[in-house]
């Protein structure tokens, strides 16, 4: 259990990690979810004890880090694929870190071959792909066996088949009844692992909740209709008290009216429906709604048709 | 490509959680002896120690027993130096009772050898980012910068050690061919022998603690070698202080590879000196505020 009670932490006049208080829980991955920039490592370095808070504590089982007996018993943490020494093996990388938790030699070859690199084990990382680094860290992360684990931006960078193994992974770790604390900035990969969620935007916590709940409270469901008399059924979903996006390839995205309200409607008044089906709202969508104002910096794309496409969320 | 199959194997506890005690200095030894061990800039620098003090001490003595001949007794018609008899000018005393600081030479460049391993042991941490996965794993910094010091220290006398033990014997080997037989037996010999080595690990522990306030190897390296070189090179150029202050020996003194040298050199040089072991304790006095102050920071600062 990580705990963070108000935290903060300033540099100068930025405030990086504004009072932030969270839990996360056991036996599930919790989704730390945010824009770039929104205070996800910092937070994530200020529980690992890298960084000082300016105020606020965060705790892990009720201590500090460097309060805990055995440390990388309870918690392993891959920060940063390339936070380790290039000139040394990978070997002698995982070695130096167990021998400072009195985890025995042999945990290096398990955890080598658990990330798939025991052949390279005695190659210098220097020469290593991002997604080798990734598994390195992500083996370090699981040496001393522990309860609770920390990925922040595992799957950056990664290609697909890196991207499900990481996620198998991470699945399998909770099921196990570990705790899984989880950082990325993409909304549709958390969708996919996450059971709960926190959400923050510079700096702030601006939800934390079950993955369902969150898309559910925060965005509004769709109903997407294919139908060759547009006009018609437009104004008759308008009337019952609908709004209708046109998304251009001659379908509609109709907000307000649940899909048997869109079926019966077309029903009574004898229009042809090729397709109707409910738009489940994404955890983009969601997500972009609620951080809209707390990007720290807007690109300030012109507005287009195309940006229509992206807000009506992807049929489920 | 690892299975998750092959994640479940380990569930279960492979790795006892909770063994009694705590992750400590031992540890964090072991493991920092691993580090040290594990990269090649560690050999480079020792081997390239051993060689530069080793090697100039060779060329030192050959170019005093080159001295030797031309004083006493000069050249035979052959080319050959006349063995020496009986009898010995004040310069050629001189340089017999210099004999062990003569094969020790070496250390005065080793010395700019043995700051880059030492400010590289803690600077290296931070320009891989490996700091960052060392303090997650060992977040007790307080260990850690101790078990890191140790084990630098340790691997840099014991080389140190060895090179200064090298370059005395094989030094006193060629002086030996003019019948200078100075051995571990006189004087201050044995003394300055290991204080070489000595030497060697305090320049490196004063650069490992630059380093841990700079954390960057290049800035390191060069305050090292300015507070240990440079001091001493501009102490030799500038005017001394106005007469009628203090002497400008009593300044030199305290100059921070003046006072360190006096352990190696097996006679005292002036009598404005310290003492070997006092300019020792002194060299060990400035090595210790660099480490002091690097903990200090080591412990505040973020990582």
């Amino acid at each position: 259990m990580i705990e963070a009670r108000g935290l903060t932490k300033r540099y100068g006049d930025t405030v990086a990690v504004d009072n932030l208080s969270f839990a996360v829980e056991p036996g599930r991955i919790t989704g730390f979810l945010g824009p770039n920039g929104a205070g996800k490592t910092t937070t994530m370095r200020m529980i690992l004890g890298l960084d000082r808070p300016t105020s606020g504590t965060v705790t892990i089982n009720g201590k500090r880090l460097s309060q805990l007996a055995w440390p990388m018993r309870e918690v392993g943490a891959l920060i940063d694929a390339k936070a380790v020494h290039g000139g040394r093996s990978a070997y002698n990388h995982l070695l130096c870190l167990a021998q400072t938790n009195n985890l025995p030699a042999r945990r290096v070859g398990e955890v080598l071959g658990l990330v798939g690199l025991s052949e390279v084990a005695k190659k210098r990382t220097k020469g290593f792909s991002l997604g080798m680094g990734q598994r390195l860290g992500i083996a370090a992360a699981l040496l001393g066996d522990p309860a609770i684990l920390m990925f922040d931006e595992p799957v950056n960078g990664l290609d697909p088949e890196g991207i499900l193994w990481i996620r198998n992974l991470m699945k399998a770790l909770a099921a196990e009844g570990r705790t899984v604390f989880v950082s990325s900035h993409l909304m549709s990969e958390m969708e996919n692992t996450a059971d709960t969620l926190i959400v923050i935007g510079r700096g702030k916590l601006i939800a934390q909740s079950t993955v369902a709940e969150f898309i559910a409270a925060n965005s509004q469901q769709s109903v997407r209709v294919v139908t060759p008399d547009i006009s018609a059924l437009t104004a008759l979903v308008t009337a019952a008290g609908a709004t209708v996006r046109d998304d251009r390839d001659g379908k509609l995205v109709v907000l307000g009216l649940t899909p048997a309200q869109v079926g019966d409607l077309a029903f009574e008044h004898r229009i042809r429906l090729h397709e109707l089906a409910p738009a489940h709202a994404s955890l983009e969508q969601a997500f972009m709604e609620l951080t809209a104002s707390s990007v720290e910096f807007h690109a300030g794309l012109p507005a287009s048709p195309d940006t229509d496409a992206l807000t009506a969320g992807r049929v489920g | 490509m690892a299975s998750v199959a092959a994640h479940e194997k380990l569930v279960g506890g492979v790795v006892a959680h909770h063994p009694p005690g705590r992750a400590g200095f031992g540890g964090a030894v072991r493991s920092e002896f691993t580090k040290i061990r594990s990269v090649r800039s560690t050999y480079w620098t020792l081997i390239a120690l051993f060689i530069i003090v080793v090697g100039f001490g060779i060329l030192f003595s050959w170019g005093q027993t080159m001295r030797l001949a031309s004083i006493s007794h000069g050249f035979t018609p052959g080319g050959q130096p006349v063995p020496p008899h009986n009898f010995l000018t004040a310069q050629e005393a001189q340089i017999r009772s210099h004999a062990a600081s003569v094969s020790l030479f070496g250390l005065l460049i080793g010395q700019l050898i043995i700051t880059v391993l030492g400010a590289l042991t803690i600077t290296a941490e931070y320009s891989t980012g490996m700091i960052r996965t060392s303090l997650a794993t060992m977040p007790r910094r307080g260990t850690l910068f101790a078990a890191k010091a140790a084990v630098f220290g340790f691997v840099a006398l014991v080389t140190g050690l060895v090179t200064s033990f090298v370059a005395f014997f094989i030094g006193q080997a060629i002086l030996s061919s003019w019948h200078v037989n100075t051995t571990l037996g006189h004087p201050g010999v044995l003394r300055a022998v290991i204080g070489g080595g000595l030497f060697i690990a305090v320049c490196g522990l004063l650069s490992f603690g630059i380093g841990a306030m700079l954390r960057h190897s290049a800035g390191a390296i060069g305050a090292s070698i300015g507070v240990l070189f440079v001091v001493w090179i501009l102490s030799n150029f500038l005017p001394g202080p106005p007469s009628g202050w203090f002497g400008q020996a009593d300044i030199d003194k305290w100059i921070p590879l003046d006072a360190g040298s006096r352990i190696w050199l097996s006679q005292q040089i002036g009598i404005h000196q310290f003492s070997p072991w006092i300019g020792f304790a002194v060299f060990c006095a400035y090595a210790a505020a660099a480490i002091i102050g690097g903990l200090i920071l080591f412990l505040r600062r973020d990582a």
